[in-house]
């Protein structure tokens, strides 16, 4: 049934082909070519293309073994002066390399969803389908699957309690794109306190400093620490040129496009206040704050204080505390402690996503990714997933913009969505009358003001795609719909957020049913894509 | 108006309906991203062209002149050749589009007007058309399938959800409307409503009005005229008591004549004005001068010619009758075999059969009346899953050379790779623990359908002949692809995958054939004993 799945996903995949692809595609086609040709010190000092490498070493290595099969396809593609060079070839050598590293993501998430004994079927499926990660990768254009597949591969060595290759696989992956530095938090608070304590206590409060091991610890650091060197060793002597383009600080609070993130509500404050302000008089220093500017700018705000990197940091780092902190403590029992890890992960990602400094709208699937793996894990995840399946997902439409792409993408979305939300409700409850327990109009599984969200943001679809441009409203006023869009994507986005910290902190392993699993593996849960 | 069997017992398996559904109507969206026919070739451009030259025709020009050589319409260049409901579908389209994008549709200024927006307009009309009739018609059908099977019959290809999704990704219809720009959806989905009414719920009035709709949709739809028109007219003589027979023959007979002939005039009113108007009409829809087949079809005359070159044997009036002639000797059996031993299942099957043998013999074959054929087998594939599969495969290969030339080729191995997929996923769902290539064999296929037809020497004979047939439409896809032909040989790899597949169609002909024959008589109107 695993193979049928992953052949329509994979035709789905072949066919999206020839659509629109955004710059990232010239992007990846000058690292080709900048890897292929330059020797290594030169990598991070190229300015040939504006598109300069911008990923830690790994990535820098991959792509130069990728430039090798590229230039069997068409040679011109490796040459650093053919910028914009995108033969029919070269498309189709680069959408082919997206989808062959793309068996590294089939190959991670099937070694993790075989640890799931109830609707392990099922949690493979959501994960291999998931809309955000097609829509970006074989549309859009990056190798987002590829790294999930990592990190996914590393999970599941968490999941078997094999530590090391633990560490090692995710501090591979923190060489090959430098974002998941967010969730490392919760690895580093994890390993220690499941792997450099060597007892467990029952009580899941207190904790036992007399069982610290050194050893265990020496063995962590020094797996981390072979794996940088081995990244970084090369360019020691430029480390600070290859730092300051992994780091970019000067691009900006916010991304052209608005992230739906905590930022977006500032920023709207601030288009709202300025409005006031200028209708009543006010003076503010008015320099037609662009919001649409895009690559390298920064933004001022108008009337509210202008965010430096610093305060996003404090307040991110200050945001994933208490999660980590109540992380320490469920670590201690052994069954349930890689369930608090994932919900940790998810939490952080969130915090990562709504407070860090130029968050770029595709980081959310640093939460659908982990927090679709949890959907078959609780009840209240599965909650948490159904609603933010639509809110994550459709906050991604704006980045596939051409009208063409609207019916490609509603349609993958929707066909995801069909299978979450019938088959994710009848996991916890084999038995279900929908046409009893459903209220008119009230979605399954969504509370009503969930609902009546849903339903906001199905008008706001409406509106975007057909009023927008039908009262005129396109020429004059361009990026409403992305604000409109942004903002109350946001909003459903700190909801879950809320709720989902909430549940976590008031997580007690109490409260856990220490179920003896006397039902059988749901193994036939019917579906395919 | 809906007689339904047993209200109690009658549920609908819908575990993969909607997440198919997403999937067909998400597989139709990418291919309609690949380019159409004729794209950026002038100065005929393809069949998108015509579509759209219709739409700019029909508007701006009355209906009288549709048909006809004028100083507004340039028959000659992409002329209208379909009955009038495609006129009419055109005109409405044209009044939208003029409403869109006047550019689109300006009278002899529009022509090869090709823009993203307009692009997009008109595969979402296609989309639109596409769900409104053919998924609708498909819905209901398998809907009524699942209803009507005793439980002793059940089988996985009867439940809805994947009989539905098996009728809805086949290949062949979503390259050609959605990849290569036709509407055989609106014609096929007409067809299948019509099919619907008589195979569900009886109502001949319904189906008659509904078919000759079809008909006034495509003129190609007369390959399924005559299965049509001898189950009306067998059902006329039937009756259940014998005072007054007659006269209930006659009142059954005059009203399905009625319906015809009104529906006929109503189509047809806005187009009447004279004799010879009508003539016009229907020598456009009919053009014998065009010659027996364009391109290369997988038909008889198409592979006989090969060997013998038909041109000189025949001239263009005496090929016209040869192909009458054959054609009615071929669908004769399946037609006598209806008439006098009646049974309401054997008229899917006479549908393909008929259709198959017109496909074969008749005149002026298009390869992609195939269709005509192939969507009779996808609503005969629960009760025959092994054969109506090779069929759909073969017939979506029949139409590779075509789909080249669009440059479809991505599409084609992508919906069809999907489609086998999904067969494979729905022998899956049996829970007989199948493997990934089961359906390879006939024997697993057959014990997934719960069907006992044949003994265990035909079914591996079946598996093998599958696997070569398989083996070699690999190799003549490949060789078409990658191999390039000798230079007084320009068209080798169209015709032999052409003779390929004329064989298999032979073939199967002559199965489906046995198949209706095979089956008992089995008369529509005694009371049925419901089994469940």
């Amino acid at each position: 049934m695993i193979v049928e799945v992953i052949l329509i996903v994979t035709s789905i995949k072949l066919l999206f082909m020839p659509l629109y692809r955004s710059t990232d595609f010239e992007v990846h086609r000058n690292w080709l070519a900048v890897t292929h040709n330059l020797s290594i010190d030169q990598w991070y000092h190229d300015t040939t293309s504006e598109w300069t490498l911008d990923y830690p070493p790994f990535f820098a290595w991959l792509e130069l073994g990728l430039s090798y099969v590229g230039k069997i396809f068409d040679p011109e593609m490796v040459k650093i002066e053919n910028l914009n060079y995108a033969s029919e070839v070269t498309v189709l050598f680069q959408r082919l390399s997206v989808i062959a590293l793309d068996t590294v993501y089939l190959y991670g998430t099937y070694r993790c969803a075989r640890y799931v004994s109830h609707g392990n079927l099922l949690v493979y499926i959501i994960l291999i389908t998931n809309p955000g990660l097609i829509m970006v990768d074989h549309i859009h254009f990056q190798y987002n699957g590829f790294l999930f597949g990592v990190l996914f591969v590393s999970i599941s060595n968490i999941l078997s309690n094999n530590w090391i290759y633990a560490a090692f696989w995710f501090a591979v992956l923190l060489n090959l794109k430098h974002i998941f530095l967010y969730m490392a938090p919760v690895y580093v608070v994890y390993l220690l306190r499941a792997y450099c304590f060597t007892l467990s206590s029952e009580d899941g409060v207190h904790t036992p400093w007399y069982s610290f091991s050194v050893g265990n610890l020496a063995k962590l650091a020094a797996t981390v620490i072979f794996v940088f060197s081995l990244s970084f060793g090369p360019f020691i002597d430029q480390l600070p040129q290859v730092f300051s383009r992994l780091f970019p600080f000067k691009r900006g609070l916010s991304h052209a496009y608005w992230a739906p993130n905590f930022w977006a509500f500032y920023n709207f404050a601030d288009k709202i206040l300025q409005f006031l302000f200028i209708k009543f008089g006010i003076p503010v220093a008015v320099e037609e704050a662009s919001m649409t500017g895009g690559l390298v700018k920064e933004y001022q705000h108008a009337v509210l204080p202008t965010i430096t990197p610093t305060v996003t940091f404090v307040l991110t780092a200050a945001s994933m505390v208490p999660a980590l902190v109540k992380l320490w403590h469920l670590g201690a029992d052994r069954r349930y402690r890689s369930l608090s890890f994932f919900r940790c992960l998810t939490l952080c990602s969130t915090c990562a996503f709504l407070f860090g400094w130029h968050v770029h709208e595709k980081a959310i699937l640093m939460i659908l990714v982990p927090l679709s793996y949890l959907s078959v894990l609780g009840k209240m995840d599965a909650r948490f997933y159904m609603f933010m399946s639509m809110v994550g997902h459709y906050s991604l439409f704006p980045l596939l913009y051409p009208k063409n792409l609207l019916q490609i993408k509603m349609f993958l979305l929707l066909a995801h969505l069909c299978i979450v939300f019938y088959y994710v409700p009848r996991l916890y409850e084999p038995k279900i009358k929908m046409s009893k327990k459903r209220s008119f109009l009230l979605l399954p599984k969504l509370g009503a003001l969930q609902t009546l969200y849903v339903y906001g943001l199905i008008c706001l679809c409406v509106y975007e795609n057909i009023l927008h441009p039908f009262l005129g409203l396109d020429k004059t006023l361009p990026f409403l719909p992305l604000m409109l869009t942004s903002v109350y994507c946001a909003l459903g986005v700190f909801f879950f957020w809320i709720r989902m910290y909430k549940y976590f902190l008031y997580y007690h392993l109490s409260k856990v049913p220490t179920l003896t699993r006397t039902t059988k593996p749901l193994r036939s849960v019917k579906k395919h894509t | 108006m809906t007689k339904r069997a047993d209200p109690d017992k009658f549920t609908v398996s819908k575990y993969v309906l909607l997440p198919g559904l997403c999937l067909a109507l998400l597989v139709r969206c990418c291919v309609a991203a690949y380019p159409y026919s004729g794209h950026r070739k002038p100065p005929m451009f393809g069949d998108f062209e015509a579509q759209r030259h219709w739409q700019e025709v029909t508007l701006h020009t009355p209906a009288r002149d549709w048909y006809r050589n004028t100083t507004h319409n340039d028959l000659q260049y992409w002329g209208l050749d379909y009955p009038p409901l495609s006129a009419y579908h055109s005109l409405l389209l044209g009044l939208l589009a003029d409403w869109l994008e006047p550019e689109s549709v300006r009278l002899f200024a529009s022509r090869g007007y090709e823009s993203d927006s307009h692009k997009s307009f008109m595969r979402w009309s296609v989309l639109l058309s596409d769900v409104y009739f053919y998924f609708t018609a498909a819905l209901c059908l398998c809907i009524d399938l699942e209803r009507v099977v005793p439980a002793a019959e059940r089988s996985v290809f009867k439940r809805t959800d994947l009989a539905t999704g098996l009728c809805l990704l086949y290949p062949g219809l979503v390259l050609v409307d959605h990849g290569h720009f036709q509407y055989n959806c609106v014609s096929l989905g007409l067809f299948l409503w019509a099919t619907f009414f008589i195979v569900a719920i009886e109502k001949d009035v319904m189906a008659t009005a509904l078919f000759v709709l079809a008909l006034n949709y495509k003129q190609m739809e007369l390959y399924h005229a005559l299965a049509f028109f001898i189950y009306l007219l067998r059902k006329c003589f039937m009756s259940t008591s014998n005072k007054g027979r007659k006269a209930h023959i006659l009142r059954r007979f005059v009203k399905l004549a009625f319906t015809v002939v009104g529906t006929f005039v109503i189509v047809w009113y806005p187009l009447l004005h004279s004799w010879d108007g009508v003539l016009q009409i229907l020598h456009r829809l009919f053009p014998v001068k065009r010659g027996v087949f364009e391109d290369k079809v997988a038909n008889v005359w198409c592979s006989a010619n090969v060997f013998i070159k038909l041109k000189y044997v025949y001239n263009n009036e005496e090929m016209v009758q040869t192909c009458l002639l054959s054609t009615l000797v071929a669908c004769l059996p399946s037609c006598l075999d209806f008439f006098f031993r009646i049974n309401r299942k054997k008229f899917i099957l006479c549908l393909v059969n008929v259709s198959l043998a017109f496909f074969l013999f008749s005149y002026q074959v298009h390869e992609k009346s195939i269709l005509l054929v192939a969507v009779p087998v996808t609503l005969y594939l629960p009760e025959d899953p092994f054969m109506s599969f090779w069929f759909l495969l073969v017939s979506t290969f029949s139409m590779l050379p075509l789909l080249l030339k669009d440059g479809l080729l991505v599409p084609f191995l992508c919906c069809s790779l999907i489609y086998v997929s999904f067969y494979s996923l729905a022998l899956h769902l049996s829970e007989r623990g199948t493997g990934v290539l089961s359906f390879l064999s006939a024997h697993t296929v057959y014990s997934v359908a719960n069907i006992q037809k044949h003994n265990r020497v035909v079914l591996k004979l079946f598996s093998t002949l599958f696997f070569f047939s398989l083996q070699g439409m690999f190799w003549l896809g490949l060789g078409s692809l990658l191999v390039a032909p000798p230079p007084q040989y320009p068209d080798l790899f169209p015709l032999l995958i052409s003779v390929y597949s004329c064989l298999h169609f032979v073939w199967f002909l002559a199965y489906f054939t046995y198949s209706q024959l095979q089956l008992p008589t089995c008369l529509p109107l005694q009371p049925k004993l419901k089994k469940n």
